[in-house]
């Protein structure tokens, strides 16, 4: 821990930046569209359209097997509704499962091929497609080490990853990182091995869509001892109305190896909910080291609850052999309607899992998310912290399971989830689950709510901060736990964001 | 009115389909023979419709995730092959003694139903005409079955045959002392009892003893602007092996209400506790402590708490502690839900297992649902062994092993003991727990 501390320092006064950020921007700033030719799937989802995704991804027949049967597994299905969410019932036939750029009809063989519409647009989002040493737009990053601040992306637009930055630097080291469409043609392999061994086709509802009806995603695969040389990251984009979109990614992490993964996502304001079930697969061997960290800041909805994405993700990592180890760092900010608990499956003798969140909910936006620790191995280790924050009328559940199988001797568990409520509209909710079943292990959780300290509130007016200003202070502050997780780059916007989404709750 | 019998005999169905639990429910029905009851008639009848509604839990409803309610929906309790015993707790305290065998009120073993600042009738007998205890029987249950639905309490109300209904109208200087006494071997028992504070009254309910093989109580407590009540129930379970009780309280403006609990082995043992704050700057604790040695019989000990703030400045506690050993299972669900407008709520809440071998489990869900933001509300909950170091330190200075787990579980149950005010109570139960520990700590 110590050593990635140091390296994702948060400077000095960055919350004074933060502050002046929420002046300066508007309340959701990727709320605009690209105007771009696409070219859909018809709406609804049938045998047919699974179909129809598999061939447009040129898949193998057995991909499309396993596509199948998850559909049909998914038609015996009902939608969980044990969330403490409430939304109007999804019609799953009223939607687009594939939307895809025209451009995008052959594959533009390397980034130059590719549409200078969808160029600009993640350059508009600050995420340029470019090999260049620095993500643009992060302010700051000029000053960190040259070491370290190449991030190599893959970007998915609604459908389709459009490209992926970096790929023969990377395979230099040996390390696979393409989008899942190419390497269940290029990869078979590891593929079939590896997808669904952690999220079971028939895990849950929206998994099983999932596996049905998944266009694209991020494949990683890092070699036995190989420390990937630079920071991976997906940037998910839906740009279509009335689209779905369902990506997968899988991550393999090989014997000894380490890779930081980062994860954002946005999309255009629009009047009608948009749905997003994405599956996340991390499998972790012996030695091996993930770090995953996200950033969501799908659109929210407005502030009469209008429009929105609704977010139903299922994230699971496997630390399948010996001292693997992993690590969740979210940041919810987005989204109407989320659902979403990274989970650990400590398998390994001596695996550690670690979970860090933030969740931010303002005006309607409902949150429920959380982890689950699994511990399954000896001696396996796991930290829970978790921040909600809610305000406006927003609803926020932090809910986790952790369990300690009789076999997980000598193992441990600290959970903290820490809640804070901004106004007397919304409301905060803990719903941990704790089931002990050997006497070595130590579990220990704690749970607080409260309120925006007066104190410090007080403090910062006494300093000439107005109150918002002052809010966004004690919040970061609130934060920095969870904050100082996160790689530097997402850091600087995390900590942005924890602003803008709160602006407008005070008084 | 409905026909409670005519009611309950019906085939209960939700949009004409039978559910899981339905063929179960009927049986459990047909086996009872349901009172038609004189000024608890309509709430009955009501009980009756309602739990036609829900069912009985199966073993997927998410309420019952830790505890498998099959013992208690079963049509009759498995006759038990131990002897019964008296409990001789609370012998040496002067209080008014009313004694239930197999849950009937036994009049000629009880005190006399008197006392200053006390109203005391028995169901059994007053469920003839009318009653005061009309304006709760059923009401406190009814209103605990949201947001979270408690059959066994539906049915306790619809079925249950006797209890004790107390007034309390000014300061009550003895205790009242229940004492359960079992006599049949197979004995099914079902006592409702209601208990109201009026205004500034007091009132110390004590209960000891085994009611039945099988049991299924519920008290009901209303305690009004500025009234105490404290609740000491003591659950020595050796000799009762299933039991399921729910308390059902209304907490009034500035008063308080405290409950504390001790269960030492059993079965499978459910206890249910509801309460609501309902006036402002009102104290509501709720405490347990249960000690469990799976090696006579499977210990299973499920606390589930349900507490919702709905007043301003109120304080609310819950305690819960569990020793558990040779494969006990120790659950705890326990939930704080501060309404909107609730501001200045202080609610906190712990549990923490003891495992003291292998096998055993502690599983826990403790819950916060809160709607105001002016609130200091924490849960915490630990498990784990004994401490080592502790342990260590005591055998260096000489304790022997057997009594230093003695002296560290004693001072693991502490929290939750301090929730009994009274002194010579709260000594009365640690003398006994000492005892019993120390005659088993070599197993």
């Amino acid at each position: 821990m110590a050593a990635e501390l140091e390296e994702i320092e948060v400077r000095e006064g960055v919350d004074r930046e933060t502050v002046e950020t929420v002046q300066n921007m508007g309340s959701y700033k990727y709320g605009w569209d690209t105007e771009i030719e696409m070219e859909y799937a018809p709406k609804g989802v049938n045998e047919d359209i699974v179909r129809l995704i598999s061939t447009k991804n040129n898949e193998p027949e057995w991909m499309t097997e396993w596509r199948l049967q998850a559909f049909r597994r998914w038609q015996t299905m009902t939608e969980p509704k044990w969330a403490m969410v409430n939304y109007p019932e999804i019609d799953f036939q009223d939607q687009y499962y594939y939307a895809r750029p025209k451009s995008m009809e052959v594959k533009p063989k390397s980034l130059d091929e590719v549409d200078p519409k969808l160029l600009a647009t993640y350059e508009k989002l600050g995420i340029p497609l470019k090999e260049q040493m620095i993500l643009a737009g992060v302010e700051g990053a000029e000053d960190a080490p040259a070491e370290g601040r190449k991030v190599a992306v893959d970007a998915v637009f609604d459908s389709v990853s459009v490209g992926t930055t970096f790929k023969d630097e990377l395979a230099k080291a040996g390390v696979i990182f393409c989008s899942i469409s190419e390497a269940i043609r290029e990869h078979p392999e590891l593929v079939q091995k590896y997808l669904g061994s952690v999220v079971p086709q028939s895990d849950n509802f929206y998994a099983t869509l999932n596996s049905a009806v998944f266009s694209d995603g991020s494949f990683v695969y890092i070699p036995p001892g190989v420390r990937c040389p630079m920071e991976l990251s997906t940037y998910f984009r839906i740009n279509a109305e009335n689209t779905g979109q369902f990506e997968r990614t899988l991550i393999i992490a090989d014997k000894g190896s380490y890779v930081s993964y980062l994860e954002g996502c946005t999309a255009p304001k629009r009047d009608t909910a948009q749905l997003h079930a994405a599956v996340v697969e991390i499998v972790i061997l012996e030695d091996a080291e993930v770090k995953y960290s996200t950033v969501q800041n799908w659109f929210p909805g407005d502030e009469d609850g209008k429009g929105g994405i609704y977010n139903f993700v299922t994230k699971r990592a496997d630390c399948r052999e010996a001292r693997a180890k992993v690590m969740w760092t979210q940041v919810e900010t987005g989204s109407a309607i989320t659902w979403k608990y990274p989970s650990c499956i400590l398998r390994g003798e001596e695996s550690q899992g670690e979970f860090y969140s933030i969740a931010i909910a303002n005006n309607m936006q409902q949150a429920d998310t959380g982890t689950k620790m699994i511990h399954l191995g000896k001696n396996t280790r796991s930290r829970i912290v978790s921040k909600g924050i809610s305000a406006g009328k927003a609803q926020n559940t932090y809910r986790g399971l952790v369990t300690m199988h009789p076999r997980a001797t000598n193992s441990r568990n600290y959970t903290q989830c820490d809640s804070l409520l901004i106004g007397d509209q919304c409301g905060a909710h803990t719903v941990p689950y704790i089931e002990v079943k050997n006497t070595s292990s130590r579990v220990e959780h704690e749970a607080t709510t409260s309120k925006v300290d007066d104190d410090q509130l007080f403090y910062c007016r006494a300093r000439g901060m107005d109150e918002e200003e002052a809010v966004a202070l004690v919040v970061n502050g609130f934060c920095r736990e969870v904050l100082q997780a996160l790689p530097m780059e997402f850091a600087m916007e995390a900590q942005s964001l924890v602003a803008i989404s709160l602006e407008g709750s005070v008084g | 009115m409905a026909d409670t019998a005519v009611l309950a005999a019906q085939t209960p169905t939700v949009e004409g389909k039978a559910r899981p639990g339905d063929a179960a429910l009927t049986a459990r029905l047909a086996a009872l023979d349901l009172p038609q009851g004189g000024f608890t008639r309509a709430a009955r009848a009501d009980a009756a419709e309602r739990l036609q509604a829900m069912g009985l839990p199966g073993a997927r409803d998410e309420y019952w995730r830790y505890t498998d309610p099959a013992a208690f929906n079963a049509p009759k309790a498995t006759a038990l092959d131990i002897p019964a015993r008296e409990s001789t707790l609370f012998a040496e305290i002067d209080r008014l003694k009313l004694v239930f065998v197999d849950g009937r009120f036994d009049a000629d073993a009880s005190d006399d139903l008197a006392g200053e600042g006390l109203e005391i009738s028995t169901l059994a007998t007053a469920d003839a005409g009318d009653h005061w205890a009309a304006a709760f029987y059923g009401k406190l249950e009814t209103e605990g079955q949201t947001p979270v639905k408690r059959p066994f309490a539906v049915l306790n109300t619809l079925a249950a045959v006797d209890g004790v209904l107390i007034r309390v109208t000014g300061q009550v200087a003895r205790p009242v002392h229940l004492i359960y006494r079992r006599a049949d071997a197979a004995a099914d028992v079902m006592v409702h009892h209601v208990v109201a504070l009026e205004e500034g009254a007091e009132l110390t309910l004590l209960e000891t003893g085994a009611l039945g093989a099988r049991s299924n109580a519920v008290l009901e407590v209303d305690v009004a602007k500025g009234a105490r009540f404290h609740h000491i129930a003591s659950k020595r379970a050796d000799d009762a092996k299933v039991g399921i009780g729910h308390i059902f309280a209304r907490v009034g403006e500035a008063a308080l209400f405290k409950s504390f609990s001790l269960a030492v082995n059993g079965e499978m043992m459910r206890n249910e506790g509801v309460i609501q704050i309902l006036g402002d700057d009102a104290v509501a604790h709720i405490a347990a402590a249960a000690l469990g040695d799976g090696s006579t019989g499977k210990f299973h000990h499920d606390d589930t708490v349900f507490i919702t703030h709905a007043a301003e400045r109120c304080e609310s506690r819950q305690v819960f502690k569990k020793v558990l050993k040779h494969g006990a299972n120790g659950i705890f669900q326990g939930k704080i839900l501060v309404k909107p407008g609730a501001q200045r709520t202080d609610g906190y809440q712990i549990s923490q297992g003891l495992l003291l071998d292998e096998g055993s489990q502690f599983l826990a869900k403790p819950e916060l649902e809160i709607y105001a933001d002016d609130v200091k509300c924490s849960h915490g909950s630990t498990t784990g062994a004994l401490d080592e170091t502790a342990l260590f330190y005591l055998r260096s200075r000489g304790v022997p092993r057997e009594q230093a787990i003695v002296l560290l579980v004693l001072s693991f149950l502490a929290d939750a003991l301090d929730e009994i005010e009274d002194d010579r109570l709260r000594d009365d139960i640690l003398g006994r727990l000492d005892e019993w520990l120390t005659s088993r700590a070599a197993s």
